[in-house]
């Protein structure tokens, strides 16, 4: 085993890019909330997107390397340390065998644990993913071990720029078949609303606070198949956007779609952060996924050494910065560790 | 649902970025629903390039395209010759069907709300057992939750409405009524359906060669029986497949 669970205290979970496949048996993909992340991550450790990583939805988790393991943090920034010693966030690290891992949600979203090699546990229906809702796979508990792939890489200490994601702001949507039952002025109203998630979310849903959008005689509509990133319109007017544990049918009137590549922002936002929902043409949308798609493609082409700010080095001085500190006149310093 | 309600032509839509939605009306019948059955069957066999998923609602089928490495307005056009190959409504029900016979108990403390959906249907309780177990009811779709069957469709009595409130969880293998259908649970959940049965049914399982219990298309007899019945029936599966009649 390549890891040990020693504490693990929130959502924390096994996550790939999930299922498809099984929507016509009530199945929803599931997978990692910011599929953006696994992206990331998998550029910083230079390995395929389809690996698993940890996703940590909130809390804490602790881990020990058994095995010298390559590492990568992306998603939502979180506070994290080897042995006591902090790690950059959306960068690659070298941890030694027996070092103990430590990751501290900050303000909200979800933040991600990449190993080299990816997490190895047993494939269910083709994916390692946890889909709480189906009652696949769970939550990591202290005294959990986790085996990982063959890491083929070596390369570590590279940090990449994420797209910004941590702060709400636009998120586009397309019209679906059920825009129409909801007339121009709530449309408008809709998306002219400053809303903001609420702090109930989960990996099946995101409920939206800050309007009313009730749609007309929308209680009596037939269910039908649904989607991740469908925005449905409960009862009471509030919007709920499904999300990667989603339910496969559903029969409230749903207002629009978010895109897929502008989903990572929503899951992102923190309690409380602006949201403003944006329509846009489809075929403007299918050229921002595909503009999209490229740009993760290339994200490797990105990264850049990381450099250690000394203040993310507490222990600074029991660092030997110049070999042979004796008379303070050395021509040339050794390169520090 | 009514047989006689007017067919409108297919339609299809746009759903999400990837998404195409083909309509086959616009409130639950059984034509509508067989030719969803029928068409997505088509779809999954002819396979055309830059398919990435179909799935089915009551009376839609969802087809997922592989973007952006497929021209959807070229795969919509082929979706449209499709289409209209046929009368999908007068299609025959999806090949390899199978009846199950499900054992239930009815009423008491495991499935209270059996007198309270009775009344409303208008029958005495031992009637409306009667009435639930005297005819193979179709898996018409199977949505919301991993292997959960919508099936139908029952007698008119039972265009009973969903309850107002919810009922905060009713426990996997409930079997429950409301407009002449009957939703079997795969896993706990809350629910606006009424309780009226519960069954045994291990609708899905992870670690099954076949995950899913139920295909649409398939149909399902309930049996009535006490509680030693259901827990004999629970070291089963829950469910049996029997002969057609």
């Amino acid at each position: 085993m390549a890891l040990t669970v020693l504490r693990a205290m929130g959502g924390i979970t096994v996550q790939d890019r999930g299922r498809p496949g099984y929507l016509s048996q009530g199945l929803s993909r599931g997978g990692a909330m910011d599929r953006l992340a696994l992206t990331e991550g998998a550029a910083l450790l230079g390995q395929s997107a389809d690996l698993a990583a940890l996703e940590i939805a909130a809390g804490t988790v602790a881990l020990r390397a058994e095995t010298p393991l390559r590492i990568a943090l992306t998603g939502a920034p979180m506070s994290a340390s080897c042995d006591g010693s902090p790690l950059a966030w959306h960068a690659s690290h070298a941890i030694p065998q027996g070092a103990r891992l430590d990751i501290a949600a900050r303000g909200g979203g979800y933040g991600y644990l990449h190993l080299g090699g990816g997490i190895a546990t047993p494939c269910v229906l083709g994916s390692r993913s946890a889909h709480l809702a189906a009652g696949i796979g769970r939550m990591l508990d202290a005294g959990d071990t986790l085996p990982t792939g063959d890491d083929t890489g070596t390369r570590t200490g590279l940090t990449l720029t994420p797209l910004p994601r941590w702060d709400g702001g636009t998120i586009r949507i397309v019209e679906g078949p059920q825009t129409a039952l909801f007339d121009d002025a709530t449309r408008d109203r809709f998306a002219n609303a400053t809303l903001s998630r609420d702090a109930r979310g989960n990996r099946m849903g995101q409920r939206l606070t800050g309007g009313q959008f009730p749609a007309q005689g929308g209680l009596s509509i037939l269910s039908d198949v649904v989607v991740p990133g469908d925005i449905q319109i409960t009862g009471d007017g509030t919007p709920f956007v499904l999300l990667a544990e989603c339910q496969t049918t559903g029969g409230y009137p749903r207002i629009g779609s978010v895109l897929p590549c502008d989903l990572p922002n929503l899951v992102q936002a923190p309690p409380g952060a602006s949201l403003r929902f944006a329509f846009v043409p489809l075929d403007q949308a299918r050229a921002a996924e595909a503009t999209e798609t490229a740009r993760r493609a290339d994200l490797y082409r990105h990264l850049r050494p990381l450099i250690r700010d000394p203040h993310d080095i507490p222990d600074l001085l029991a660092y030997q910065l110049v070999s042979g500190v004796t008379a303070g006149h050395d021509p040339e310093p050794e390169p520090t560790p | 649902m009514t047989d006689a309600a007017p067919q409108i032509a297919p339609q299809i839509a746009t759903l999400g970025v990837d998404g195409l939605l083909i309509r086959f009306a616009d409130r639950l019948t059984e034509p509508a629903n067989r030719a969803a059955l029928a068409f997505a069957a088509a779809v999954a066999r002819a396979d055309p390039p830059g398919l990435a998923e179909v799935s089915t609602g009551p009376v839609s089928v969802l087809v997922r395209l592989d973007l952006p490495r497929t021209d959807p307005d070229a795969f919509a056009a082929c979706l449209s010759a499709l289409l209209a190959e046929r009368d999908w409504t007068q299609a025959p029900l999806p090949e390899g069907r199978r009846l199950w016979r499900v054992p239930a108990v009815f009423g008491t403390d495991l499935a209270p709300q059996l007198d309270e959906a009775a009344d409303l249907a208008g029958l005495k309780p031992d009637e409306a057992v009667e009435s639930l177990t005297a005819e193979p009811l179709r898996v018409q779709t199977i949505g919301f939750a991993p292997g959960q069957p919508y099936l139908g469709q029952l007698p008119d009595a039972w265009d009973i409405p969903r309850q107002e409130g919810l009922s905060p969880r009713v426990p996997p293998g409930a079997l429950t009524v409301a407009i002449r259908q009957v939703v079997l649970f795969s896993v706990a959940s809350p629910t606006g359906w009424r309780h009226v049965g519960q069954t045994a049914a291990r609708l899905f399982d992870p670690d099954r060669t076949d995950p899913f219990l139920l295909r649409p298309g398939d149909a399902v007899l309930f049996a009535a029986t006490d509680r030693e019945g259901l827990e004999a029936a629970r070291a089963d599966g829950g469910a049996e497949v029997i002969p057609w009649p």
